[in-house]
C-alpha cells in the first residue's frame, strides 16, 4: 500500500510516453507493409517489402544518405573545433566577457525558420546580400549560394545555430577545471599549448563526446532549414533523409513508402542513441 | 559569471585575447545584428547597394507586418501552444519525478533510461502516423494537436530535469514532516513546493524556449488557423517579393522575447539538453 501512491504518480508520464512511442511505431510498421496513398482511397493491399525496396532503390535515397552524413559530419566537426576554441578563448576574464557570452549564445535561441531566411535573403542573396557586397568589395564575383552550393549553405546555417550550443557546453565543462593544477603546470614552465594538449583537452573529452552524440541525434533530421530555403534542391542536391521522407509523405502522399523510409531513419538515429544512453547511464550511477 | 573578479593586469596576452574574442563574437553575432538593423529600415533601404549603415529608423514595418499577415494570430498561437504545453508537461512530469526521486525502486533507473530513449526518436519517424491520425480525427491545424505534441516531445526532458532537482533535496525533511503527521498532500504543498519552485521554474523556462522554437511539427501540422510564428516566418521564403524589412521586423518580434529568456536559462539548457551528462 505504501508503494501504491508513488507508483500511481508515475502512471501519467509513463503512460503517455508509452503511447507516444508505441502507437506511431506500430502504425509506421503497419503502413510500411501496405500500399497506401492518401490520394488513392480504396484497398490497402499487403505488399510485403515492396515499399522498402522502392525507397532504398530510389536514386534520391543514395544522395539523401550521403547528404545527411555530409551535413551531420561537417556541422559536428565545425562546431566542436570552433566551440572548443571559443570556450578556451573566453575561459579567462577579459573586458566585456559577460556581454561576449550573451552575444555568442544568442544564435541558439533563434528559431530555425528565422535563422534560415536571415541567411538565405540578407546574407546569401547573390545581388543584395551582405556576402555578395563583401565579395564585390574584394573584387570577387558574388556567389549564388542557394543555387550553386545549396548543401554548403545549409551547413553554414545549421553550424551557426549549433556553435553556441557546443561553446556553452564546453564553457560549462571548463568551469570545473582544476585551477591549482593549471597554476602548478604553469609554475613548472608548461606553455599554453602544452596545457591545452595535456590538461584542457583531456578534461573536455567527455563533454566533446556528449556534444557529438546530441548533435548527431538532432542533426540527423535537419528539416526546417532545408524546407524554408532550398526545398531540398536544386534537384536532390540538399535533400537529406528527413526531407526525403517528408517529400514522400506530404508531397507524393505515399504513406507506405514514407513509412519504410521513417523506419530506416529510426534505425539510423538509434545507432547514435545507443552510445549516448550508455554514457548518460554511467553518469546516473554515480 | 558573477564570481569575484580580481583586477585585470594589462598584458599583451590580455589585449590579444580581448581583441580576438570580441572580433570572433562580432562576426558570429553579425547576421543577427544585421537583422535587427534591417527591421528598422524601409524596404528600399533594406536592399540598397552598398548596404546602408546610417539611416533614419522607421517603425512602419512593425505595423505592416500585422497588415500583411495576421501577425497577432500567429503570435497568440505560439504563446498559447508553448505556455499550455509547458504547464501541462510540468503537471505530468512533476509527480513522476517526485515518485522516482523519493521512492526509488529497482525499476527507477530503467524507467529514466527508457524515457531518455523516447527523446532519441527522430521526429520524422513519427510524421506519417501522426499526420494520418490528425487528419482522420480532424485535429490537423489545431492548437490542441500542437499542444499535445509539444508536451509529449518535451516530457522526457522535463522528467529528467525535475528528477535531478528533486534528488538533491534531503529526504530527512520530508520524513520529518511525515513524522509530524502530514498527509501526502500537505507534505507536497507545504514542504516540497517551496523547495522545488526554482526547479519547476527553470525546467518550465527551458521547455518554453524549446516549444516556442519548435519548427518541424508546426511546419507540417499547422497552417492558417493554428500556425505558430515559426510557420509564419517560413511563409516569407518566396523569392518573388523581397520584403526584407518586414521579414526582419516579423523575425525580430518572434525571437526577441525568447532570446532574452534563453539568456537566463543557459544553465538549464546545458543540464536539460545533455540529460545531466555535463554539469
Amino acid at each position: 500500500m505504501k508503494r501504491f501512491v508513488p507508483r500511481m504518480l508515475l502512471v501519467p508520464a509513463v503512460g503517455t510516453l508509452f503511447l507516444w512511442m508505441i502507437v506511431p511505431l506500430a502504425m509506421t510498421i503497419y503502413f510500411s507493409l501496405i500500399s497506401y496513398n492518401l490520394m488513392e482511397p480504396g484497398d490497402h493491399d499487403f505488399v510485403g517489402l515492396d515499399n522498402f525496396t522502392f525507397f532504398l532503390t530510389d536514386p534520391s535515397f543514395y544522395t539523401a544518405v550521403i547528404n545527411t552524413l555530409v551535413l551531420l559530419g561537417s556541422v559536428v566537426v565545425l562546431t566542436v573545433l570552433f566551440g572548443v576554441a571559443m570556450a578556451l578563448l573566453i575561459d579567462q576574464p577579459f573586458p566585456g566577457r559577460g556581454i561576449v557570452r550573451v552575444l555568442l549564445i544568442s544564435p541558439f535561441f533563434v528559431m530555425p525558420t528565422v535563422n534560415a531566411l536571415m541567411w538565405k535573403h540578407m546574407m546569401m542573396n547573390p545581388i543584395y546580400g551582405v556576402l555578395a557586397q563583401l565579395w564585390k568589395l574584394f573584387g570577387a564575383t558574388p556567389v549564388d549560394w542557394m543555387t550553386d552550393h545549396p548543401l554548403f549553405s545549409v551547413i553554414v546555417m545549421v553550424s551557426w545555430q549549433w556553435l553556441p550550443f557546443a561553446t556553452l557546453i564546453f564553457m560549462t565543462a571548463l568551469q570545473s577545471m582544476n585551477r591549482e593544477q593549471l597554476e602548478a603546470s604553469r609554475m613548472d614552465g608548461a606553455t599554453y599549448l602544452q596545457q591545452v594538449r595535456y590538461l584542457y583537452l583531456p578534461h573536455l573529452g567527455r563533454s566533446i563526446a556528449v556534444v557529438i552524440m546530441i548533435e548527431a541525434i538532432f542533426l540527423m533530421s535537419v528539416f526546417a532549414e532545408i524546407f524554408t530555403t532550398t526545398g531540398g534542391g536544386p534537384g536532390d542536391a540538399s535533400t537529406n533523409v528527413a526531407f526525403l521522407i517528408f517529400k514522400e509523405a506530404l508531397l507524393n502522399f505515399d504513406v507506405g513508402v514514407a513509412s519504410a523510409g521513417a523506419l530506416f531513419a529510426v534505425v539510423l538515429a538509434n545507432i547514435a542513441a545507443i552510445f549516448l544512453i550508455r554514457l548518460v547511464g554511467k553518469n546516473l550511477d554515480r | 559569471m558573477s564570481s569575484s573578479t580580481p583586477p585585470l593586469r594589462v598584458s599583451p596576452t590580455l589585449v590579444a585575447r580581448t581583441i580576438a574574442a570580441w572580433f570572433v563574437t562580432l562576426v558570429i553575432f553579425f547576421p543577427l545584428g544585421w537583422l535587427i538593423v534591417t527591421a528598422f529600415k524601409t524596404e528600399l533601404q533594406a536592399i540598397s547597394v552598398p548596404p546602408l549603415v546610417v539611416f533614419k529608423p522607421t517603425l512602419e514595418n512593425f505595423v505592416e507586418v500585422q497588415d500583411r499577415s495576421n501577425y497577432l494570430l500567429f503570435a497568440a498561437n505560439s504563446l498559447i501552444t508553448s505556455v499550455v504545453s509547458t504547464l501541462l508537461g510540468l503537471a505530468i512530469a512533476a509527480p513522476a519525478a517526485y515518485s522516482m526521486a523519493f521512492f526509488r525502486s529497482p525499476g527507477t533507473r530503467r524507467v529514466l533510461m527508457w524515457m531518455l530513449s523516447t527523446k532519441m526518436m527522430p521526429a520524422v519517424g513519427a510524421l506519417v502516423p501522426i499526420y494520418v491520425l490528425a487528419q482522420t480525427t480532424g485535429l490537423l491545424d489545431t492548437r490542441l494537436l500542437l499542444i499535445v505534441i509539444f508536451t509529449l516531445s518535451n516530457l522526457p526532458i522535463m522528467v529528467w530535469m525535475l528528477y535531478s532537482h528533486f534528488k538533491d533535496i534531503p529526504h530527512e525533511i520530508l520524513e520529518a514532516a511525515r513524522m509530524d503527521g502530514a498527509t501526502l498532500w500537505q507534505e507536497c504543498r507545504q514542504v516540497l513546493m517551496p523547495l522545488v519552485m526554482g526547479g519547476l521554474a527553470s525546467t518550465g523556462l527551458l521547455c518554453l524556449v524549446l516549444a516556442w522554437n519548435e519548427a518541424f511539427w508546426s511546419l507540417n501540422l499547422s497552417s492558417a488557423k493554428a500556425g505558430t510564428l515559426a510557420a509564419l516566418i517560413a511563409s516569407y521564403s518566396s523569392p518573388e517579393g523581397l520584403f526584407w524589412a518586414k521579414l526582419s521586423a516579423a523575425s525580430l518580434l518572434a525571437i526577441a522575447p525568447i532570446v532574452v529568456i534563453g539568456w537566463f536559462s543557459q544553465k538549464q539548457l546545458v543540464q536539460g539538453m545533455t540529460f545531466g551528462a555535463v554539469k
